[in-house]
């Protein structure tokens, strides 16, 4: 996946890492960006307001 | 791995992360029994498990760093124990894996230890209807209004040298630091769970630290060991991406969720089914064990049944508590005051 089957060893390793890693700093801004858009709008449906 | 199966590794991502978000606590110690009772070996539960807990400490140690809980020279201290403490924990793990042992042991600990962290908690929860005993987990908590545990003012005052000044104007021995390290590494690195729920109270109740800079502190140095020890098991090629990254999916979302539920729900109205929880993973995980010993399916079907249907009960309690108070808040609004 993502090109780094054929790495080995101490790389491979750092490569997972590093995808977990980016993965984590994107999730954090793709819905911290999500929530600041809708959580009003789903709080008010929510409420039924 | 079938788009099934992606969608279930995102599901449960999104129950443990609302599990998370709420108490603060239970990520790993939750999804390595899980993934040992589908099947994964105990190096590869326990290597998703280490890189799920570093990637959400990630995420929950950039919004602690904002509110000046990290206290990073205590924290630098613990990684140094934590790290001696982990390599150790990995080799016990596969020192057992090659007697054959590994997944047998690793199942019966967590049996022991989730069975008797549920206990304790649905105990304390029974007990303290006024909120009492415990950790107070709000990391809002006013720093100066901690009250230091008389343990860690006994331990505070060995003054075995060299001593070590900390956020918070108290001192404390090097070695007790190094100590906490590295049993809660230890920990981290046998059972890949980040070590929080041992941590954190080891830091308020042996090190005196208060609890908010304690929550803070403990997720930075759980970003160190779940790093290094997802490090130390990608290396054996035990890291499963194809399980991890669709984990993260869901629990980033799941732990929004359950962080904005805890201003809307009373932690200590919920506390009760964390605790069964906890002990429905641990009868799950015998279940798992005892079927396998004795070739009965039966129970391995039981026991997915168990970890999956007590996360599912828990956070959708979690959800459907925070739902209910948010259409109680619009009740007064509803009712013309004058």
């Amino acid at each position: 996946m993502l090109g780094i089957e054929n790495l080995t060893g101490p790389t491979k390793a750092a490569a997972q890492i590093g995808i977990v890693l980016l993965e984590a700093i994107i999730l954090y801004v793709v819905y911290g960006g999500l929530s600041a858009l809708f959580s009003d709008w789903i709080t008010d449906s929510i409420r039924g307001e | 791995m079938s788009l099934a199966m992606v969608a279930m590794f995102v599901g449960f991502g999104l129950l443990i992360g609302t599990l998370f978000g709420f108490f603060g606590m239970g990520g790993s110690f939750l999804l390595t029994p899980a993934l040992l009772v589908m099947g994964y070996g105990s190096d590869q539960a326990v290597g998703a498990g280490l890189a799920f807990v570093f990637a959400t400490a990630v995420i929950a140690t950039m919004k602690h760093r904002d509110l000046g809980q990290v206290d990073y020279k205590l924290g630098v201290l613990m990684i140094a124990g934590t790290t001696v403490g982990l390599e150790i924990g990995k080799e016990i793990l596969n020192h057992l894996q090659h007697m054959g042992l590994g997944d047998t042991v690793l199942g019966i600990v967590y049996v022991f230890l989730l069975g008797g962290i549920g206990l304790f908690v649905s105990r304390n929860a029974l007990k303290d209807d006024d909120g009492g005993g415990g950790i107070d987990h709000d990391a809002d908590q006013d720093v100066e209004d901690a009250e230091i545990p008389d343990i860690a003012q006994t331990i505070q005052s060995y003054e075995v040298p060299p001593m070590v000044s900390l956020k918070g104007g108290y001192t404390i021995s090097l070695w007790m630091i190094l100590a906490v390290g590295f049993a809660t590494g230890l920990l981290s690195g046998f059972l890949g769970v980040g070590g929080g729920f041992i941590r954190m109270p080891a830091l308020f109740y042996l090190l005196g630290v208060p609890v908010p800079i304690a929550v803070g502190t403990d997720l930075f140095e759980i970003v160190f060991s779940g790093g290094i020890g997802s490090f130390l098991y990608a290396m054996e090629g035990s890291i499963k991406l194809g399980v991890v990254v669709p984990l993260l999916a869901g629990s980033a979302l799941g732990a929004r969720i359950g962080s904005a539920s805890t201003s809307l729900v009373d932690e200590e109205d919920i506390k009760i089914y964390f605790g069964l929880m906890l002990v429905g993973g641990s009868i799950s995980v015998a279940a798992q064990q005892l079927g396998k010993a004795y070739g009965i399916e039966i129970l391995n079907t039981v026991s997915i049944v168990l970890i999956f249907g007590a996360a599912i009960l828990v956070a959708g309690a979690v959800v459907v508590s925070a739902i209910a108070a948010l259409r109680e808040e619009v009740q007064p609004q509803a009712t013309p005051a004058d």
